[in-house]
């Protein structure tokens, strides 16, 4: 048997590289031994990826995307189709852990600097990935046609007519003079075809680039620099088994509180799935208060903070921007916050905390005080990019030991 | 004012002061302690909806055999009662009534009330049930608290009796040394002038069951989505101790 799989590995082997590919990503790529919680979450989006294109096929075999009937195709999936309910659940719920997965995996690379060099074109690439994403879900959002799908796609799109040209620039977006059946097409071709075949190619290459300089680590040591006799990292361990393995503990666990998400709480209170999208799209009746999903929560923060609309378009534009060049405004000398300053640590801290109150804030009214609360979290989201600029001249860090520390 | 209508006067206000308008025009919402185990209070509703409601309101996203399913309730008995007469029983729960008639009569059609308990939640379609009261100025004689305007005739009025909105004694409290209730009089609070063929106990019951079942219809896989939800953790947690296990014992020899 062991000589059959063999020389038919060796036939294929030959013939395209699997062996030596598996070896390179997998068995012979050697991962730092001391990853912590915060390596879970790359695997875990990835887990999250699959999920949401499974379901996503099992959805289009009944979705209808027209404006005369999406929406009650979406109700058929929810009643009539065999276990519909779940899928539809499982592609709403993934939605929402997929970004927590993703916002705790960007987090993770700011504490521990992994954008720096030689890492900038992963970071480039995730930052596009998470670019693609915010389109893909905003997009996905729109398809059940509901009140929520119908005038957060207006608020969205009518952010683009600030432009120049702005309004030939809306109205090629939409396919129409205003949001129609047109706009919901389109969203749907672009949803489950165009969008993700971007997200999946750009996983590729994050991947393939994070590969060729290896990860990063807690302790922002580079553990290729100390190898055995045989050139394997002191500090490192082979991706599989061993953090195949590992992984597994933090997909289960990450599983846990998704199932408990899905089959308790698959509304999220009304931040995942808004009551006001259980009633059909109505041009013609706007909601008293219109909300994005809540994981565009804190650009939208950002762009009410700003009391022009052109201003706050170009304030929303930028914050996310502004991620695309971290790896060039993070000057320090050592890449993990655990041999910053304390002024770096503080503010890191603040940053994460400061991100999650945005987030809230963007799904809340824009009331006096809100708005105010608003703009001073906008200004501390700004200022954690200033003060890297300055960080290294203000404040002395410690020395980064030659090995990892902690871990197993 | 006779001495029995005002102790109904005082009855009925110290029994639901919460219907009463707060400041700001915020309006309180009862609580709906929605119970979808409760089999026979879905079937209760279901009758009600149907009786009094589906004239107007469609649920044409639901089945009639769905909903003779989840409710326990048998085919012939569905048929002969619950299913208008040119139905089959797996057809949708849709209605007649022409969106432009209805549009015509009411001033806006009757909305499809499938997903309403989500749209709204239960506790606002509890409320708002239970709030109309007379109003002249209005085309069906009746307002509504919650919903100011409505284009909806108090279509159970005859079970409620006459509600109405005016100055009336409301309990703000009991007084610690009688235990009698503090009564206060209060504006804009609703009560009852005359009372319908239901008593307020048995109204409220009936409205409760409706709501209950409008509930049950918004998402009708909700207690099959919770059972399975314990059957999938309790997967995963065993599932949890093996991979724990796994990984332990691959990553013994890693110092």
């Amino acid at each position: 048997m062991n000589n059959l799989f063999a020389s038919i590995m060796g036939w294929v082997d030959s013939r395209l590289p699997v062996t030596e590919a598996y070896e390179k990503h997998m068995s012979k790529y050697y991962a730092p031994k001391n990853f912590n919680f915060w390596y879970f979450f790359g695997v875990l989006s990835m887990v999250m990826l699959v999920n949401q294109i499974l379901t996503g096929v099992w959805l289009t075999m009944q979705f209808t995307p027209s404006a005369e009937a999406a929406f009650a195709s979406v109700e058929y999936i929810m009643r009539d189709v065999e276990w519909g309910w779940l899928i539809r659940y499982m592609h709403s719920t993934g939605a929402t852990f997929f970004f927590i997965a993703v916002y705790l995996h960007m987090m993770r690379a700011i504490l521990y600097g992994s954008y720096q060099k030689p890492r900038e074109l992963i970071w480039i690439f995730g930052m596009l990935i998470y670019l693609a994403l915010m389109a893909e879900a905003f997009m996905g959002y729109v398809l059940p046609w509901g009140q929520m799908s119908y005038w957060g796609a207006q608020v969205i799109i009518s952010l683009f007519s600030v432009m120049p040209y702005g309004d030939v620039l809306t109205e090629w977006i939409r396919g129409d003079f205003l949001i129609s059946g047109a706009t919901l097409n389109r969203f749907f071709a672009l949803h489950v075809v165009a969008v993700p075949l971007v997200i999946l190619g750009l996983v590729v290459v994050h991947l393939l680039a994070l590969h060729e300089v290896g990860s990063n680590n807690p302790d922002g040591v580079d553990i290729k620099k100390l190898k055995d006799e045989n050139g394997k990292p002191l500090d490192g361990v082979p991706f599989h088994p061993y953090y195949t393995v590992h992984d597994l503990v933090g997909i289960v666990v990450f599983l846990m509180v998704f199932c408990t998400v899905l089959f308790f709480f698959p509304e999220g209170n009304g931040f995942m799935l808004e009551y006001a999208n259980f009633e059909p799209a109505n041009g013609l009746k706007t909601p008293a208060h219109i909300a994005p999903v809540w994981y565009f929560g804190a650009f939208y923060a950002i762009l009410r903070a700003v009391p022009d609309k052109l201003f706050g378009v170009i304030a929303m534009g930028a914050a996310i921007a502004v991620l695309f060049v971290l790896p060039w405004l993070d000057r320090s000398p050592v890449r993990s916050w655990r041999y910053k300053g304390w002024a770096s640590k503080l503010y890191i801290v603040i940053f994460g905390f400061n991100f999650v109150l945005l987030t809230w804030l963007g799904t809340q009214p824009a009331t006096v005080t809100l708005t105010k609360v608003a703009q001073v979290a906008s200004v501390i989201y700004f200022g954690f990019f200033a003060f890297l600029l300055i960080a290294p001249k203000i404040e002395k860090t410690k020395p980064v030991p030659e090995r990892v520390t902690g871990g197993h | 004012m006779t001495l029995g209508m005002k102790k109904i006067f005082a009855l009925i206000a110290a029994c639901v002061p919460a219907v009463a308008l707060a400041a700001g025009g915020n309006v309180h919402l009862e609580e709906h302690r929605t119970d979808l185990h409760d089999t026979a209070s879905l079937q209760r509703g279901a009758q009600a909806f149907v009786n009094y409601c589906m004239g107007c309101h469609s649920l044409e996203h639901a089945r009639y055999n769905r909903v003779a399913k989840d409710l326990d309730i048998p085919e012939e008995l569905m048929m002969d009662n619950l299913v208008f007469a040119d139905k089959k029983f797996g057809e949708l729960m849709t209605i007649g009534m022409d969106k432009a008639d209805s549009k015509r009569w009411f001033g806006a059609a009757p909305p499809d009330l499938t997903l309403v308990a989500r749209v709204r939640r239960p506790d606002w379609v509890y409320t708002y049930l239970l709030s109309f009261y007379e109003d002249s100025t209005r085309p069906w004689g009746v307002n509504n608290v919650v919903f100011k305007d409505v284009g909806m005739p108090n279509v159970l009025g005859h079970l409620q009796g006459r509600q109405v909105k005016g100055t009336a004694p409301v309990a703000v409290g009991f007084d610690t040394l009688t235990g009698q209730e503090i009564l206060e009089e209060h504006d804009d609070v609703l009560y009852l002038a005359e009372e319908g063929t239901l008593n307020e106990e048995e109204f409220e019951k009936l409205v409760f069951d409706l709501v209950n079942f409008l509930t049950y219809m918004a998402e009708p896989m909700a207690l099959e989505r919770q059972s399975l939800g314990w059957k999938v953790l309790l997967y995963l947690t065993i599932l949890l101790v093996l991979v724990y296990l796994l990984n332990k014992e691959f990553w013994r020899d890693i110092k």
